[in-house]
């Protein structure tokens, strides 16, 4: 028996147990007290699934579909499962070349072996079926289902906008919404409605296993959130009379906007030239944008809301009428025209030798003379000295018409146009010593005077509702229950008087009826109309035409420009007066030659001419600058397009230079 | 003689039968739920490590009734040709063994079965050195015996570092014990911890702020200690072994240790971080455990284990298992049971009239104190990963029968306590 140790048990034991209780001390700490490895346990066995929801489709007002969403399939790998194949003729399959491949799988490989990267983009049904059945004979390889846009009508490219992945800016905006490859509404009714249209995301949390085998549904699902579908949105186009619109405006430059008067929804938003917004979407779509970018014409320009013309005599209903809220004159006030106007010592020269004239006559035969009397009248009623003070009033009163301002047209860099301010003047003059003779070229919409399509429409819309317009506006109305914008059933008052409309639209009446723009008369329908023909220092003259009709009810307001086409009755009328009859009675009267002969006719300037800047309205005010910038160094278009490669949107178009023309 | 003919369940102790049938039936659970998958749900389906194990379990339960039977002499007069005999496998299997993760440490039964001779190793040692410790004149603290029974220990944990099985041959150092039960100076005890102490030391700081440590510490003993020659003595040998292992640390652990060995150390002690690599299985094993919480996630539904993300999860790791799906109630739970196995060994070992059984019952306590510790503080991050398994817990046959031998000898042995003959 060697049993005299025996104290020594307690040794041990006391040893076991010590070692026990560091262990147990141990496991409390990291499992009751430290929490970060619950986390990294989910971090190790979720995988949050985005579930994309269907961007929400744009209908007509009529519900005709202008976008929806269309299947495609991006072909999807997974470098580790990919085993020996015929390249060649998978290449084949998917019309790629060899090269193309081998960047492609590098680049997969380099993202992870074993998780799947995108392959090819964008893949239409057809060619993905074509390659579905051989699929199997490709391991690794899988096609994923998307949706991209599709444009069933090819119309309204520049009004819809289109969709395109985000970029880092953009994820930064949305404070983390958006993630690479995600899909966001670059410009027009895509890009002004993106939080409506992209509808709400779901989550699926997905278990995986150590080599991120997908292995079901995390917590049967309970955290699962389904996606939502982006709301549905009315539109206010009318696509008949839109693709009226750019069938007419074909090969010309320019645009059309229709506006229904009651409601101020733009019924016809016409860009020309324009595009097939298909071509924003699939696998072509970064060679097409990049020839767009280049081309000089630039169809990516949104010439409704971002090219500015100078309104020519379309404005001069508005100088009436506010000489007559002002009581400068009375609709039975009369000037002599002397076939011109002796601005001081300058001449400006009327087309017409009209003799004694009236408002109405003056504004059915566009008598320059009458206007630059009123205008004199209007500015210096205060006074030579006190010239700045009553610019500044008339210019307010013009402002309030959406002249000069933006009229918050629910689509995203629309431009302000431009009624030039006091101090331009003083620059050019000297303070104070500018009067009414310095600037009679704003009488009759010319010099400084600048203004959008959108806003010489709505300037028709205010005059056909003798007084107020509402805001223009694309969508009329969101989701099922059909939402309207409460911003757009508010009037907004121009500050003239409704009795001083009729004698102003009775001149815009013998316009088309007997006028400047009789071609462009539609039996049976009044419309009153008013053309403009704007001098353009280097090629033909723009042609413009605003109208609204008929007179007692209007339904339509339109403002149609053609750049570089001469005379505003010759161009733009005829297209206004078409697109009112097709609007109006769904058909057009006139012979079908004269439409095809507009539609036919290509108006496009040689494109040296055409010139594309970024947006600075002030420096294209003054005359001199004007010429010195567009005449002497035409900007090469390339350089100017690569600029705007890198800022899509917000360019702004100066329609050829116009100048004042004070001499005249 | 008579006694025995009444039953071999006479004096058998049901205690420690009802801790180790808990063990048994929570290694199953918890090997279920770690390879647990959807095709085979069945507990006994053989295809599977679970359904295997319930054969282990089986096995180990004729087996330890076969004990049961035997005479109890047996196990002290067979304590030579068994620790032969293996000894001989153990050679033998650094010759025709299957080499399985780095380890020639098995050798093939056929059927998809196969023996690990390291795992019987330990019950050998233990006999062997119970029978010559309980020899009568022998003493440990006499030199020639000492080295006899250092020998007896060296022999196997040589043989099993040729495999190279680092683990199974660090589990015979726990024998030390034993050793110190049967009247080993307890210095042995504290130079051991000493050393693993500067060990440690020496690795995270720098060796000569070590040196310069350990000579004003000396310095100071030796100072206060004047008078007390011998143990001056001793303190000066402790002074200059120090300073000579501070020293030869950091050429002894890069150039003895294999590398993957040194990258688990320096992972443990933090000076290396790679989780992603050397640190991978215990930052996951960490993750896993941490991740049970309180109450734990609940029988088969560990998303760290069941999803591979924690590696060798039915034998090395199991502990993942329990702490993931049990939470820190389960973990309480199996090591409380443990710790009241290992208190009840000792307690059988201490009632013993021969010394054969009692040396026997702490050989078998120290063993399996040393396996649950190393491969539990090594799932929890407090030691170096070194391969060896959860006793009854694990998935294996060779370890749970063997665990199954060790145990039920020492409950045969005891079932003699009373008497010297029958």
């Amino acid at each position: 028996m060697n049993n005299s140790f025996f104290e020594r048990r307690y040794v041990i034991a006391a040893i076991f147990i010590t070692f026990m209780v560091i262990l147990l001390g141990r496991l409390f700490y990291i499992q009751l007290v430290d929490d970060r490895y619950l986390y990294f346990a989910n971090n190790n066995v979720i995988r949050k699934k985005i579930l994309f929801p269907a961007r929400g489709p744009i209908l007509d007002r009529n519900g005709h579909i202008l976008v929806q969403n269309e299947p495609v399939y991006d072909l999807m790998v997974i470098p580790k499962q990919v085993k020996p194949f015929d390249t060649l003729e998978f290449c084949k399959l998917i019309g790629i070349d060899m090269e193309g491949f081998h960047k492609r799988f590098d680049k997969a490989t380099k993202h992870s072996k074993y998780l799947a990267s995108t392959f090819e983009k964008q893949m239409s049904v057809s060619l993905y079926r074509s390659l579905q059945e051989k699929l199997s004979d490709f391991p690794g390889f899988y096609g994923q289902l998307r949706s991209v846009r599709s444009y069933p009508d090819s119309v309204a490219a520049q009004f819809l906008g289109y969709t395109g992945e985000v970029r880092d800016k953009d994820i930064e905006k949305s404070g983390g919404y958006y993630r690479l490859g995600d899909y966001i509404g670059v410009t027009g009714v895509e890009k002004a409605y993106e939080e409506v249209l992209r509808g709400q995301r779901g989550v699926e949390n997905q278990m995986v296993d150590s080599r991120n085998v997908p292995k079901g549904k995390y917590a049967n699902g309970a955290y699962d959130t389904a996606a939502v579908a982006g709301e549905r949105l009315i539109s206010s186009l009318d696509i008949n009379i839109q693709k009226l619109g750019e069938k007419l405006m074909r090969n010309k430059v320019g645009s059309i906007v229709a506006i229904e008067p009651s409601t101020g929804e733009i019924l016809a938003f016409v860009s020309s030239p324009t595009y097939d917004p298909n071509m924003m979407v699939g696998r072509e779509r970064g060679n097409n944008m990049a020839r767009m970018y280049q081309d000089p014409y630039n169809p990516l320009l949104i010439r409704p809301i971002q090219a500015y013309y100078p309104p020519g005599s379309s404005f001069k209903p508005l100088d009436g009428l506010i000489a007559l809220q002002e009581g400068m004159i009375n609709p039975q006030t009369t000037f002599f025209c002397p076939h011109y106007y002796m601005a001081g010592n300058h001449r400006v020269g009327c087309e017409h030798f009209d003799g004694v004239t009236d408002l109405r006559k003056a504004i059915a035969m566009s008598c320059n003379t009458y206007f630059c009397n009123v205008f004199d009248k209007l500015i210096s009623r205060n006074g030579s000295k006190r010239t700045r003070q009553t610019f500044i009033d008339w210019k307010a009163k013009v402002n309030k018409f959406g002249f000069g301002v933006k009229l918050d047209v629910d689509l995203p860099n629309e431009k302000r146009g431009n009624v030039p301010a006091p101090e331009r003047y003083d620059k050019i003059f000297g303070e104070n010593r500018w009067r009414s003779s310095s600037i009679i070229s704003l009488a009759i919409g010319q010099g400084e005077l600048l203004a959008t399509p959108l806003q010489l429409a709505n300037i028709e819309c205010t005059i056909a509702n003798r007084g107020f317009y509402y805001r223009p506006h694309l969508i009329k109305a969101i989701g099922d229950k059909d939402v309207i914008k409460k911003e757009y059933t508010e009037r907004n008052y121009v500050g003239v008087d409704e009795q001083y409309f009729e004698p102003v639209i009775d001149g815009m009446q013998q316009v088309v009826d007997h006028g400047t723009a009789a071609a462009a008369r539609i039996p049976g329908i009044i419309m009153c109309g008013k053309t403009g023909t704007v001098q353009n220092p280097h090629g033909k003259n723009h042609s413009i035409f605003v109208a609204f009709a008929p007179r007692d009810t209007p339904k339509i307001a339109i403002a149609v420009v053609v750049e570089n086409a001469g005379y505003g009755s010759s161009w733009a009328a005829p297209i206004a007066s078409y697109m009112v009859e097709q609007y109006l009675r769904d058909t057009i009267t006139k012979p079908k030659a004269q439409v095809e002969y507009i539609v036919n006719a290509n108006l496009l300037p040689p494109p040296k001419g055409s010139k594309i800047k970024e947006a600075k309205p002030a420096k294209a005010d003054t005359l001199k600058k004007g010429k010195a910038d567009s005449a002497d160094k035409p900007q090469p278009v390339l350089k100017a397009a690569k600029r705007k490669a890198k800022k899509p949107a917000p360019a702004v178009y100066y329609a050829n230079q116009a100048i004042r023309r004070e001499d005249e | 003689m008579s006694s025995n003919e009444r039953g071999f369940f006479r004096n058998i102790d049901w205690v420690t039968i009802l801790i180790y049938l808990c063990l048994c039936t929570i290694g199953w659970f918890n090997i279920h739920a770690a390879v647990y998958d959807e095709e085979h749900r069945s507990m006994v389906d053989l295809t599977t490590n679970y359904g295997k194990q319930f054969i282990f379990i089986i096995v180990s339960l004729v087996m330890a009734m076969i004990i049961l039977l035997l005479d109890y002499r047996f196990f002290s007069a067979l304590a030579p040709p068994i620790y032969i005999v293996t000894v001989l496998l153990l050679i033998l299997v650094l010759v025709i063994g299957r080499n399985v993760g780095g380890n020639q440490a098995w050798i093939p039964l056929g059927g998809g079965f196969r023996l690990q001779p390291s795992e019987f190793a330990k019950l050998a040692t233990v006999l062997l050195l119970a029978k010559y410790l309980s020899g009568t004149n022998i003493k440990i603290t006499d030199t020639e015996s000492f080295f006899i029974t250092a020998g007896i220990i060296v022999l196997p944990m040589a043989l099993i570092m040729l495999q190279p099985d680092t683990g199974s041959t660090l589990v015979f150092c726990s024998l030390i014990f034993v050793l110190y039960r049967e009247g080993l100076s307890p210095y042995f005890l504290i130079i051991i911890a000493l050393t693993a102490a500067l060990f440690i030391l020496s690795l995270l700081v720098n060796q000569w702020l070590m040196v310069a440590g350990i000579a004003v510490i000396g310095a100071l003993l030796v100072f206060f200690n004047l008078r007390n020659r011998k143990f001056i003595f001793g303190l000066l040998v402790w002074i200059v072994g120090s300073l000579g292992f501070v020293l030869a640390v950091k050429p002894l652990y890069t150039n003895v240790l294999q590398d993957h060995q040194r990258a688990r150390i320096d992972e443990l002690l933090g000076i290396t971080f790679d989780p992603r690599g050397a640190g991978y299985n215990v930052n996951q094993s960490k993750i896993a455990i941490g991740s049970g919480q309180l109450w734990g996630k609940g029988y088969l539904k560990g998303t760290q284990t069941k999803y591979s993300f924690v590696p060798e999860q039915s034998t090395d790791f199991i502990f993942c298992t329990v702490g993931e799906e049990w939470g820190f109630v389960g973990s309480i739970i199996v090591i409380g049971l443990y710790l009241f196995l290992l208190l009840r060994v000792i307690h059988i070992a201490e009632r013993q009239h021969m010394a054969f059984s009692r040396i026997y019952g702490y050989g078998v306590a120290s063993i399996i104190f040393f396996h649950v510790i190393i491969n539990i503080a090594m799932t929890i991050g407090l030691m170096p990963v070194i391969g060896i398994p959860l006793p009854f817990i694990s998935y294996g046959g060779s370890s749970l029968i063997s665990f199954t031998a060790l145990l039920f000898i020492l409950l045969k042995l005891d079932s003699n306590r009373t008497g010297y003959t029958y």
